[in-house]
């Protein structure tokens, strides 16, 4: 559709940009300003240049947390993408069952994250827990709590159960948006199922798709409650991501200039991979 | 094929109930039965754990407090968010591109260490501990994330309506609420499903900004798992009721959902 | 404001960027610009350019803090180098 160019669309837009930039521009250069001081309360704070950020930079616990965290969201994407697209595949087009299936999917993620950790901490014990005790019935042992992997797994097969169902909604919508006669053509050549996959349906994904991986790289990169609860960043620091080791550094030891400087660098990373989706997927608005 | 699907589809679903269906299960128990050993269904079936989140107010206001908040961030993003994005839909405008991707870029701000600064600034301008702190902050990922979906929705509707109701001598206003809006009602809906989840799902901030008086649900129970050991009954109980709305809310836009989830752009 | 902790380094940086913001916008307002296919892979326009600039230089500087023990003035000046070659090339 062809926009009549008018700069007059500003006083539509003003509201907004004036709420969010409340809540976002005054944070933000708080933020800033913490990056560049040594703060001990109120009045005494010190300039200290680029210092606190030459040391984030150089710190192997965040170097640690931050691979971690890239292994995480890398572990999100590959596991939730191909489930959440092969679930939308399954799902019922018509009927009645439809609305129901569509219900139950999207209930996990209507529940508040911290709820959706205690689930899976009470899930997963070992005594009171149905999955840690068939766990250890069938002779696996297992335990989160103390346990590396099974901290892991259990942080990950969490994020699976949240989440997957975003994906499988956006990828059954755009399915749904498929003529029918693209299939019948598909029908007359006598194509396979992954060839119509293949050369139908995942094509006309892309956009949705776009969309999902942002969504959940942004939200996986940021995760923090969930894991929180469930395992508090241990056994040791295997679970601790991104978001936790900035939390324990600006309200646990009260280090605000790392914290903040470090936050930024956080920042940056988000904005840059979002920068590439949103730059892709308009770019496809563009050329179709 | 479409046996092996249903299959497939059957797992999932199960594998997507089983812990909700262990919550449940735990909040009918009572705490001597939880922890003298498994069993599938409540054996003594007790009410008691929900009996003690109606009556206690510490916990029954939490629910009343996230119910508040959530509603008022759900109105103030909408009446927002649908002029911005009818600007969006219908004009061109001087870095209009740009606004839209900063407005994107609030949902990847990592909220951790922007806590203290939220903290400080709703506590200077007065606001702190109220319901409509909770609000305005949520605001910053509601907001944009209102604007996207209301977008997509709004280009789906054809700009021959907007000019033949100026030539019919409408004003933009008068337009706007008799016209355009009933148009996109099933948009509003899923927007407002979108704002409501994301509020409500939410813990970080909305635990920050508040203390007594607009506590969160979300903040009560994680103040409980810390203190006096762990009452998993009552916990499982309170979990299971912070599900409770967001079905509700589903329910009603049952049917839009699909639509909604493509975020109107499909 | 106390709280804010404001510096006039953070000052003059935040006053800088409003600046630019701003200049742009007289830019555009008083000579429209289009969009044009630079070095850069993409179709972009001026404003564009200056986002594409400005997330280079952060980037720039941080590779320069973190990795060598250069003075950060060094990373500012290769970045004011590369941010007028997008916004004239890009």
């Amino acid at each position: 559709m062809s926009k009549v160019h008018n700069n007059k669309a500003w006083w539509l837009v003003l509201p907004v940009f004036l709420l969010v930039a409340f809540s976002a521009i005054v944070p933000m250069m708080t933020v800033v300003n913490y990056s560049v001081q040594d703060i001990f309360d109120q009045s005494s704070r010190y300039f200290v240049g680029v210092d606190w950020y030459r040391q984030v930079l150089q710190d192997p616990r965040l170097h640690d947390s931050l691979l971690r965290q890239f292994i995480y969201s890398a572990c999100v994407l590959l596991i939730e993408i191909p489930l959440g697209i092969a679930i939308a595949l399954t799902m019922p087009t018509k009927g009645r069952w439809t609305s129901l299936c569509l219900i139950v999917m999207a209930i996990p993620l209507l529940i508040p994250w911290n709820v959706v950790g205690t689930i899976w901490q009470i899930f997963g014990r070992a005594d009171i827990g149905l999955l840690g005790w068939s766990l250890n019935q069938l002779g696996v042992s297992y335990n989160y709590a103390s346990n590396t992997r099974d901290a892991w797994v259990t942080v990950l097969v969490m994020d699976v159960w949240h989440w997957t169902s975003l994906v499988a909604l956006l990828c059954y919508s755009g399915l749904r948006a498929i003529p029918d006669v693209y299939y019948q053509a598909a029908r007359i050549d006598r194509a396979s199922a992954w060839a119509v996959f293949r050369h139908i349906q995942l094509p006309k994904l892309k956009s949705v798709l776009l969309i999902a991986v942002m969504l959940r790289f942004m939200d996986s990169f940021m995760i923090y409650t969930e894991p929180f609860v469930l395992t508090g960043g241990g056994p040791g620091n295997a679970t601790t991501f991104l978001s936790q080791t900035l939390t324990q550094m600006a309200v646990g030891q009260f280090d605000l200039g790392p914290a903040a400087a470090f936050s930024l660098v956080y920042f940056l990373i988000i904005l840059l991979v979002s920068w590439l989706f949103y730059t892709a997927m308009t770019h496809d608005d563009k050329t179709r | 094929m479409s046996k092996r699907k249903r299959v497939v589809l059957l797992i999932y679903i199960l594998f997507l109930l089983v812990p909700i269906y262990w919550l449940l299960n735990m909040s009918f128990k009572s705490n001597t039965e939880i922890l003298g050993g498994l069993s599938l269904w409540p054996h003594g079936f007790t009410l008691d754990n929900y009996r003690v989140i109606f009556t206690d107010p510490s916990w029954y206001r939490g629910y009343l407090n996230s119910l508040y908040y959530v509603s008022l961030n759900t109105l103030i993003s909408l009446s927002v968010a649908l002029p911005a994005a009818y600007a969006f839909s219908r004009y061109r405008f001087l870095g209009d591109k740009h606004l839209f991707f900063w407005l994107l870029t609030n949902r990847m701000a990592p909220p951790a260490v922007f806590l203290l600064p939220f903290f400080q600034l709703y506590s200077s301008i007065g606001l702190f501990d109220t319901h409509i702190a909770v609000a305005l902050a949520h605001c910053l990922f509601n907001v944009p994330l209102a604007v996207w979906i209301l977008e997509g929705f709004m280009s789906g509707v054809p700009k021959e309506i907007d000019e033949t109701a100026y030539i019919d001598g409408y004003s933009f206003p008068k337009f706007f609420v008799k016209i355009f809006i009933p148009l996109i009602g099933s948009g509003i809906g899923v927007t407002a499903f979108f704002c409501f989840m994301f509020s409500w799902v939410e813990l970080l901030l909305a635990r920050t900004l508040t203390s007594v008086e607009a506590k969160p649900i979300v903040a009560v129970m994680t103040r409980t798992v810390s203190a006096s050991g762990i009452d998993w009954g009552v916990l499982a109980a309170a979990g299971v009721l912070t599900i409770l709305p967001g079905m509700l809310v589903i329910w009603f836009v049952r049917n839009h959902v699909a639509k909604g989830f493509a975020l109107g752009r499909v | 404001m106390d709280w804010m902790a404001w510096t006039l380094p953070t000052a003059l940086f935040f006053a800088a960027i409003a600046l630019l913001l701003a200049g742009m916008t007289m830019w555009e307002l008083h000579s429209p610009g289009a969009e044009r296919k630079g070095f850069l892979p993409i179709d972009t326009t001026r404003g564009d350019r200056l986002f594409i600039g400005l997330l280079g230089s952060a980037y720039l500087h941080l590779l320069v803090v973190g990795v060598t023990d250069w003075s950060v003035w060094i990373a500012s000046l290769l970045s004011l180098l590369w941010l007028f070659a997008v916004m004239r090339w890009g």
